[in-house]
């Protein structure tokens, strides 16, 4: 038997081709049943052979991404009018992607310097980390001083969550995230595929288009004693909704007196305001009370590294040897999942923070976008003003902050924005005003109060 | 106000009004072990000797010891250095990318590669690549178990463990004859409930060196047809192993041509030099173009919670490399070259300690082939390399041959022999 089988092992490439051709019959084995079957002989030996059935046979398409499904629509959209206000990523007045003249002068530098791509240690390029860790406490923070704090570089704000998402599993097993009701879509996915259960606190107020927040309040008190409670640092995405200061004080208040630990996503410093360290405000006071928390950042939006993938994960211990401890827990969990981060985006980050004539001119650029926004928020808000005669307040748009605007409009009105004026969207009702230019806003405004008043 | 009068902690320590001290949250949390690998450069670092010597991480080295950057990379990098920057890649990663290196694996002229039956997705070098199959496996058949050979890349227990997918070892590395395990290979396979997951090194076992002869992968490949395996490979040398990538895919080429509905991880990192860009591949062969999308949107969907999708700088070094002939000669000379140091370096290193006089057989280190020489040390002997000698490896006796040069194969030959002559 043995030296048949090797011989039919060994015939041309050819006439096994043609044999497995043979074999593939059309017989369903069962989805997930193993594909082990009798063929018919061929004459030199009979056996049971497997079949070119996958063993995958019953996998159904994934549904598209609530978000990034959006910007392929709009490419498929051939409309000459159409306008792409889904994912949340800067355009400039003439709807071009930006890179900021800190990154190409940075790039430059490095390939002068030539340096080589070895692997980066598991936690990260050193440098980022502290740098990163700075921009986000201040460097005269006592929690940096102090080395109170573990940072480990991750893949931009995503995988920064999922890493600590992952911490959060194995240490606080049954712990729960309460994350807020509306928050950004890829939230439930990474709690969900790290295995932490999560619930919602309300957030999002749509009779005021502003923030509940007695709501949030009173689901922050009634959730389990030692809860991690998800809170955006600035620029809330979806809603652009942010607590005043003296709300977030409050918010700290009854998280401490919960014995709940604070985690942020920081998504967008230098994109609500403009200033870097103004948007840092809420984190920085949670580390002056001296609380642990955690919290993590992406240089998606505010350098423009989007695809570099470039973030961090920062664990705010009480002490500096909880935080060595924690780091190297990091780094376990990270091993598994791509040995150690992409050098690229975190040596970007380095050299324009770490050199104060590229970082100041980052600063520069960034008040420059926030600018920018700010400015089509308020032609926006004109717009609306002056063609919607119903007395409908617009002023939200100008109170919301960052990135995002929460429109109000519901899943049909959103359906309609996209069927009949081909703006594109996603369904919550949440446009990306970095994909709004000037001239686009009248447009705009006509699609919104179309959508809102004659559709329900 | 309650929350600035008297509180109990969960640990019952009262926090007093107006302190503010916790206890922390991260009491229970311990050092994690060192990394056995990457723990070693860092041991490496630490050690201030003039003669310190690291075979232990496999990165390449030139003759000098030092860090390469292929010609190839650099001019890639050099015509994409302030090009428009793509926004974020699809989830997917670079579509151009992907193409390129599936041409690699499956051979330009694949048929698989026409009928568009693979579901590609880029990944985050191999171990990535590793990790959103082992994700992929749990989800879609949730009750399988994965079979690893031993010993295998450390990493490899990690990744599927931290996926949940429950483990189970074939047997692969001889001792007493410092290669192949043929028999008892074949018989786990055998053994295997029908339908069972195999973890396969397609060229350059990691890190034994030891690969199937073709007949043997011949064998292999049938044996898994009449147990209905699934074979998922882990290519992360091809073109290192033998100089010639198309040459090191012979493995995978006799699994398709059998016509196996594999899954692969390809990874750039040793055969571009590109390490820290973290570029791969996870490529799964579906029945048909609809199976093949639908595959690859779940891959997808697995890989926005981990990181939304993956980095772009490396992907455009490798589509600009691989999409031009010239660029793409270049690489292949440059891939030879270090294939051939490392060959060479074998060979000197069993000269030397044949010369020495050593009473043990050195033949493995040019039978086996790749990065890395399992060179049949124990534990003691290695550690007694690194306290006495300043050379470091992992305890398991691997040797990065990657880090033996001219200028230190000498001083390794006879610390090798000094540790080992007593034997």
């Amino acid at each position: 038997m043995a030296s048949s089988m090797l011989s039919l092992a060994s015939t041309s490439p050819s006439s096994s081709l043609s044999l497995s051709d043979n074999w593939k019959v059309k017989t369903k084995i069962g989805g997930f049943g193993n594909a082990f079957v009798k063929t018919k002989s061929f004459g030199r030996t009979t056996m049971a052979v497997a079949l070119n059935v996958s063993r995958f046979e019953g996998i159904t398409m994934a549904p598209p991404d609530p978000i990034l499904g959006v910007s392929e629509a709009f490419r498929a959209d051939t409309n000459d009018l159409k306008l792409n206000l889904g994912v949340g990523a800067y355009r400039t007045e003439e709807l071009q992607p930006y890179v900021l003249n800190v990154v190409k002068k940075a790039e430059n530098l490095m390939l002068e310097r030539g340096e080589n791509k070895e692997y980066l240690p598991i936690e990260g390029l050193a440098a980022f980390n502290n740098v990163t860790a700075q921009l986000l406490f201040g460097a005269d923070n006592p929690v940096i001083q102090q080395g109170k704090v573990a940072t480990v570089q991750g893949l931009s704000g995503t995988g920064s969550l999922r890493l600590a998402a992952a911490l959060i599993e194995r240490y606080f097993p049954g712990a729960k995230v309460l994350i807020s009701s509306p928050t950004w879509g890829n939230h439930k996915n990474i709690f969900n595929d790290a295995r932490v259960p999560w619930s919602e606190y309300r957030y999002y107020d749509p009779k005021t288009v502003g923030l509940d927040f007695n709501g949030m309040i009173d689901d922050i008190k009634a959730a389990p004693e030692g809860s991690f409670i998800l809170l955006h640092g600035c620029a809330h995405n979806p809603t652009g909704i942010d607590p005043t200061l003296e709300q977030w004080e409050k918010i700290a208040d009854v998280i401490q007196e919960k014995n709940h630990i604070p985690f942020f996503d920081v998504a967008y410093q230098g994109f609500a305001s403009g200033s870097l360290d103004e948007d840092a405000a809420s984190v920085r006071l949670f580390a002056a009370r001296g609380m642990e928390l955690l919290v993590a950042q992406s240089y998606s939006k505010n350098l423009g590294l989007y695809a570099e993938r470039i973030g961090a994960i920062n664990v705010v211990c009480s002490s500096s040897d909880a935080a060595a401890r924690v780091k190297s827990q990091l780094k376990r969990i990270a091993r598994p999942m791509y040995s150690n981060p992409p050098v690229h985006g975190a040596r970007i980050v380095a050299n324009i923070v770490g050199d104060p004539a590229l970082f100041k001119e980052w600063k520069d650029e960034m008040e420059l976008m926030a600018g920018r926004i700010k400015g089509v928020r308020q032609k926006l808000f004109n717009s609306l003003s002056a063609k919607d005669k119903s007395g409908k307040d617009w002023s939200f748009i100008l109170k919301q902050i960052g990135m995002f605007s929460f429109t109000g409009l519901n899943k049909s009105q959103s359906d309609n924005m996209t069927n009949k004026w081909h703006v594109y969207m996603t369904k919550d009702g949440r446009i990306s005003l970095a994909g709004l230019s000037l001239a686009k806003c009248e447009y705009l405004a006509d699609a919104i109060i179309d959508s809102y008043h004659n559709v329900s | 106000m309650a929350s600035r009068a008297i509180l109990q902690s969960r640990q019952g320590i009262s926090v007093i009004s107006g302190a503010r001290w916790m206890s922390s949250w991260w009491k229970n949390v311990e050092p994690a072990p060192k990394d056995p690998i990457l723990g070693v450069t860092e041991a490496f670092l630490a050690d201030p000797s003039p003669n310190k010597v690291n075979v232990g991480v496999g990165a390449y080295r030139d003759d000098n010891g030092k860090p390469v950057v292929l010609a190839c990379v650099r001019e890639a990098e050099r015509r994409i250095a302030g090009n428009m920057k793509m926004e974020y890649l699809p989830m997917g990663g670079s579509v151009k990318m992907v193409e390129e290196t599936l041409k690699l694996a499956y051979g330009e002229n694949s048929d698989l590669l026409k009928d568009k039956r693979i579901a590609a997705v880029q990944a985050l070098s191999g171990t990535g690549a590793c990790r959103l199959f082992a994700d992929y496996q749990k989800r879609f058949k949730p009750e399988s178990q994965i079979y690893i050979p031993v010993p295998t890349w450390a990493n490899h227990h990690n990744i599927w463990r931290d996926a949940q997918v429950p483990q189970r070892t074939f047997h692969y590395y001889h001792p007493a004859t410092r290669g192949l395990d043929f028999a008892s290979l074949m018989d786990d396979i055998k053994n295997a409930p029908n339908g069972s997951f195999f973890l396969l090194h397609a060229c350059a076992h990691n890190p034994t060196g030891v690969d199937p002869s073709e007949e043997q992968w011949r064998e292999i490949s049938h044996q898994f047809k009449v147990k209905g395996h699934f074979a998922f490979f882990d290519m992360a040398y091809q073109g290192f192993a033998s100089g010639d990538p198309e040459r090191d895919a012979k493995a995978i080429r006799i699994f398709l041509e059998d016509g196996h509905l594999i899954g692969c991880a390809q990874s750039y990192a040793k055969n571009m030099g590109l390490y820290g860009q973290r570029v791969g591949c996870l490529s799964v062969v579906c029945e048909d173009e609809k199976q093949a999308v639908a595959v690859k949107s779940q891959l997808q969907q697995l890989a926005r919670p981990m990181y939304s999708n993956p980095p772009v700088h490396g992907a455009l070094i490798v589509s600009t490399i691989l999409g031009d002939p010239e660029l793409k000669n270049l690489w292949l000379k440059e891939v030879k070259m270090m294939a051939d140091r490392i060959i060479g370096m074998r060979i000197a290193l069993r000269e030397n300690l044949e010369k020495l006089g050593s009473p043990l057989s050195w033949e493995h280190i040019t039978n086996q082939i790749g990065m890395f020489c399992y060179s049949g040390m124990t534990p003691e002997q290695v550690d007694r390399l690194a306290s006495n000698f300043h050379i470091y490896m992992t305890r398991n006796g691997r040797i990065s041959m990657a880090g033996v040069t001219t200028g230190n194969v000498g001083y390794l030959a006879n610390a090798i022999h000094e540790v080992t002559k007593s034997v």
